[in-house]
């Protein structure tokens, strides 16, 4: 597929386009935008969260507030505008008494300063008929099967016989491990700046907004508020990550656009407060996985079964899809997957970085790992020996499946040979262990982008629709432009960051620099094929890549090996990691700079998610108590030592033209149950559930 | 809108009439920590009174040792060389806390009164007896990790957030307050109480009652002194337990932060070790006396084990040094 596309500027190191203006604070965020941008004198909005997880609004008193200074309106279920689609629960903010989970929006006040929007919703007074709620479950838990697993995935799956296999297997493996609830806390907190227009011709919608997907919030609230696509206006220039927690409208978007509407010809400004994001804007839930492993003398698997229970909200199904790596990693003749989903009157979870590849992989990781000892192989050697031919679940081919080659990598890089037994290396108060584990993550395109391209004078302009969240989409996509239309770097002038421009999918999934960047080459040769090489300036051609764009011959995947040194105090218990290595083979690199930024950056949320991370939710009130950066840890800088990246020089050409599978998110995949593998090998105390905190690593809980 | 008053007062005096003449009245320091409560809506005083012009900014050497105004910087009494040189646990407690953006803003006297870090005391929707007194305490049965094995009692089971004031306790530290009947000094053990049947009461000062100055006596000659804090990630994170040590002759000093909800002084643990070996089985085992009242729930429980592996590193790593 790749070959005519030239490969000149994809593969050069790169600085952000847009680096200096974000170091210089001139890179507006959603909540930035002012006068310059036509945001005049906004109003502030600040939300009321329910005080209970389950019942009815039976009333809410704010006649005191609404009088009081400053306060311009107070909104609730009572007064608040009406919305045309009220189908989704999560969305349909302010519409009914209903309430589905501690912390959901009941009321919102308006008011011309922020200081005094937010006294006024600390003032306002709010009656409930409470219900008692549920908000805990466990591996007892009954809950159901759900129909779908997120990104249509099925829920369960079944080959052979593993029931029989397991009681004839040499060695069995039968152990769960756990995966705590999880907030994305990307840098930004959610935010939206929104008015109502009432134009001549009927209302237009703007919003300059926080979002991972200016498409789909535009579509998203045309269809909530009933009005056209295309008299939504999404932009969103500059975004301070997301983690997932912004691919998809939350709450806020809605009742900022509520809050606007009620004002038409006002702009209003919605910024999320840290500890609102724990009950508004997705997280990550709980995992709880029963790992079945059989094997025969030689460690070869012959059973694979992993059963999962999670939760959801009770008012909105997300079924993280904690199954799916164990269907592609190990070949074995006897598989079985299942999900439980429990539902809740909790908080409504959503997308989180690598969404159940991240926990699975903890799981499965974990778990062969644990089987490696048993069977008294190196775990490198367990994984060799069950290194499948095609993917275990389709039976396709992987194309060019590379796992083996990253562990072997990575294991002379990291020196993987001085590793002893369990507790065997005592430095000072410190013992001292490596682990490994294997990373994994489909490579996705999806379908439906489009792209721009406009002769200018001396060079072209180049459009889409997506959003650049700080992973460096701008300055790759420039690139890829600049090769496509084989011109310099310089003539290309790339646009993203706003649904006016065409439509782009979701900056998530790993799928953003493949998708978009695919439609890109696609209208580069469209523009070629219409306009020649000389175009005038005012040629233009819109187009994208094939309608299924994926080979479907092939089960494409990206693959790594991660390494980590821990050492445990043997006083206290804290851990730390001073080296951590990944080998990832993920295609080609179109920036080195920005690839290991994003491998960097989600090895670290590994290692953070792997000692620290956990979001605490409250069995009695049901919602998350650890709600702010001083509660819920986040891995510091001096946690973070010696973190290296390497991939292997390839290009995938089954994937997409430029021959990239993406990167964003195998990083954090793998790493916790790499940093489980080395506490344990330094303790000598297995593992199962992370954060792996003091307490665990010396056994002490 | 919730408006308040500021006042900027020149004299200790004036600070102090000010604050004592209105129940509504707080002295405001750094506001690392005040700042936050009135954004959280914990505290709503009507009159802020900024301590910060009152002259208590300074550092002196005295014939006894060190007096310390209440208003010098965190930041800037870890860099004196006084303090580096001859009080390495004054030192180390006060890097061991915050991040260095905040040991810039925190002060000496706000740090001692810093309030707790309870995840029930700063969620206004849940019931806290120390934020408002009969409404429960969330902590004992709920989110228990940072919550007291020493001390507590029904009505409240948190710990004092500080590492500073547990550097100090080890170090015999007297406190200097005026107040609206004139001026007194109290050790600092004194200062922080047990919370009883009262626990929105933090201290034992009265209301307009302001710290002048701390003041830490000489160490004795060949003393050797140490700050260890145990916490869930290596930096900006609270204390799961601490342990501030000196160690000079036959005498040993131990207090404890993160376990009680004032710094602990080990005074059973410091009697059993007097003048005996510091080996790491004899400081367990006194440990084990020091913690023979402890009570801990099931999120508590590891740090008995936390904090007598700290305490026996600490203590055998100072008589290493000591000799
Ligand atoms: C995220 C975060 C992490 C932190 N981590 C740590 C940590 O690990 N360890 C640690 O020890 N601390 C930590 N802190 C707390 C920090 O040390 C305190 O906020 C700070 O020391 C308070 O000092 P201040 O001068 O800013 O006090 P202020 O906020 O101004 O005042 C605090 C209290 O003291 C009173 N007060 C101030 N001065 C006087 C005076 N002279 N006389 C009488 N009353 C007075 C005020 O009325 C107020 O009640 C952390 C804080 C934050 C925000
Ligand atoms: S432990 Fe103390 S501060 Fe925490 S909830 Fe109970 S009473 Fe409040």
């Amino acid at each position: 597929m790749s070959d005519d596309l030239r490969i000149k500027e994809i593969g050069m190191e790169r600085s952000r386009v847009e680096g200096a203006l974000k170091v210089t604070g001139r890179a507006p965020y959603a909540m930035e935008h002012g006068a310059g941008h036509g945001v005049q004198e906004p109003l502030h909005a600040f939300l009321v969260g329910s005080t209970v997880s389950r019942g009815r609004v039976l009333a809410v008193h704010a006649d005191e507030v609404r009088g009081s200074e400053d306060v311009v309106a107070v909104l609730d279920h009572t007064n608040a505008p009406r919305l045309a689609d009220t189908d989704d629960e999560e969305y349909a903010v302010l519409q009914d008494d209903e309430v589905h989970f501690r912390g959901q929006v009941v009321a919102l006040v308006l008011a011309t300063t922020s200081e005094a929007a937010r006294e006024g919703a600390r003032r306002v007074r709010v009656e409930y008929a409470a219900e008692p709620g549920e908000h805990v479950f466990d591996e007892d838990s009954e809950g159901d099967e759900p129909e779908k697993l997120n990104a249509g995935l099925p829920p369960s799956g079944s080959t052979g016989e593993p029931d029989l296999a397991l009681a004839s297997a040499t060695h069995v493996l039968d152990e769960t491990y756990r995966t705590p609830y999880m907030h994305n806390n990307p840098m930004e907190p959610h935010a939206t700046t929104a008015l109502w227009d009432l134009g001549p011709d009927g209302a237009e919608l703007r919003c300059f907004d926080s979002t991972q997907a200016a498409h789909s919030v535009r579509s998203t609230l045309a269809r909530l508020f009933g009005i056209e696509a295309g008299r939504v206006h999404v932009e969103a220039s500059h975004v301070g990550g997301g983690f997932g927690s912004k691919g998809l409208p939350h709450a806020h978007n809605v009742v900022a656009v509520l809050a606007a509407r009620s004002q038409p010809g006002r702009w209003v400004r919605l910024a999320v407060t840290r500890q609102q994001m724990f009950a508004l804007t997705g997280y990550r839930t709980a995992t709880i996985s029963r790992f079945r492993l059989g094997a025969g003398p030689d460690g070869v698997l012959g059973v694979i079964s992993h059963d999962v229970v999670e939760q959801t909200s009770r008012c909105k199904e997300f079924a993280e899809q904690t199954v799916a790596p164990t269907r592609h990693v190990y070949a074995a003749p006897n598989r079985r997957t299942s999900t439980r989903l429990v539902r809740l009157d909790v908080a409504v979870p959503s997308w989180m970085r690598a969404p159940g590849e991240m926990p699975g992989s903890f799981a499965q990781e974990a778990a062969m790992d644990e089987l490696a000892d048993l069977v008294g192989l190196d775990p490198i050697e367990l994984r060799r020996r069950n290194e499948p031919e095609a993917d275990p679940e389709t039976g396709k081919s992987f194309g060019d499946r590379r796992l083996l080659e990253c562990f072997d990598r990575g294991a002379e890089r990291f020196g993987w040979s001085e590793r002893g037994p369990a507790r065997s290396r005592l430095e000072g108060d410190w013992y001292v262990g490596l682990g490994t584990a294997a990373s994994v993550y489909p490579a996705y395109t999806q379908p439906g982008n489009q792209a721009r391209v406009l002769a200018e004078p001396g060079g072209y302009r180049v459009e889409i629709g997506a959003v650049d969240i700080g992973t460096g989409a701008r300055t790759v996509l420039r690139q890829i432009a600049a090769d496509a239309l084989d011109v310099d770097l310089d003539a290309i002038d790339l646009r993203l960051g706003s649904s006016d421009l065409p439509i782009a999918s979701v900056a998530g999934g790993s799928s953003g620099t493949s998708s978009w960047g695919w439609a890109i080459v696609a209208a580069s040769r469209t523009f070629r094929a219409q306009h020649g090489t000389s175009p005038e300036p005012g040629d233009e051609s819109v187009a994208g890549p094939p309608k299924k764009p994926v080979d479907e011959d092939y089960a494409l995947h990206s693959f790594g090996a991660q390494f980590v040194e821990a050492r445990v105090n043997r006083f206290t218990g804290e851990v730390r990691v001073p080296r951590m290595l990944g080998v990832f083979s993920v295609g080609r690199v179109v920036n080195p700079k920005l690839a290991r930024s994003q491998l960097v950056g989600g090895m670290t949320m590994g290692l953070s998610t792997a000692l620290f991370e956990e979001s605490w939710r409250d069995p009695r009130f049901g919602h998350v108590v650890t709600d702010d950066l001083a509660t819920y840890h986040v891995a510091t800088h001096a946690d973070v030592r010696d973190i290296e990246a390497a991939w292997l020089d390839e290009s995938d050409h089954r994937a997409n033209p430029m021959g990239l599978r993406g990167i964003g998110e195998i990083g954090i995949t793998g790493a916790g149950a790499a940093v489980a593998s080395a506490v344990t090998n330094a303790t000598g105390v297995r593992q199962r559930s992370i954060p792996v905190t003091p307490d665990k690593a010396l056994g002490w809980e | 809108m919730r408006r308040f008053e500021y006042a900027r007062p020149r004299t200790p005096q004036e600070a102090v009439d000010l604050v004592a003449g209105s129940d509504d009245a707080a002295f405001l320091a750094g506001g690392s920590n005040l700042v936050d409560h009135l954004k959280v809506g914990i505290a709503s005083p009507g009159v802020l009174v900024d301590v910060g012009g009152l002259g208590l900014d300074r550092v002196e050497e005295t014939d006894g040792g060190l007096r310390i105004g209440a208003g010098v910087r965190n930041s800037d009494l870890a860099a004196h060389p006084v303090v580096r040189s001859r009080y390495a646990v004054l030192a180390r407690s006060l890097l061991a806390g915050a991040s260095a953006q905040i040991r810039h803003q925190a002060t000496t006297a706000g740090n001692l009164l810093q309030r707790t870090r309870c995840v029930y005391f700063y969620d206004a929707t849940t019931p806290c007896n120390k934020r408002e007194p009969g409404t429960g305490c969330s902590a004992v049965d709920g989110y228990q990790r940072y919550n007291a094995i020493l001390g507590a009692s029904a009505a409240c089971v948190t710990v004092h957030p500080s590492d500073l004031a547990v550097g100090l306790a080890v170090l015999d530290a007297t406190v200097e307050v005026l107040g609206p009947d004139g001026a007194r000094t109290l050790p600092l053990a004194d200062l922080h109480r047990l919370p009883g049947d009262s626990p929105e009461q933090d201290t034992t000062l009265a209301h307009g009652e302001l710290i002048t100055a701390v003041t830490v006596p000489r160490l004795p000659e060949g003393a050797v002194s140490t700050y260890y804090k145990a916490r869930d990630r290596a930096s900006y994170a609270f204390a799961l337990v601490s342990v501030a040590a000196v160690v000079a002759g036959d005498e040993v000093r131990v207090a404890w932060g993160g376990v009680a909800h004032r710094p602990w002084r080990a005074t059973v643990l410091e009697e059993a070790l007097r003048g005996g070996p510091l080996d790491e089985e004899t400081v367990r085992a006194a440990c084990l006396e020091e913690l023979a009242p402890a009570t801990t729930g099931p999120g508590t429980a590891f740090k008995l084990e936390m904090v007598t592996g700290a305490t026996a590193m600490v203590l055998t790593d100072l008589a290493g040094r000591a000799r």
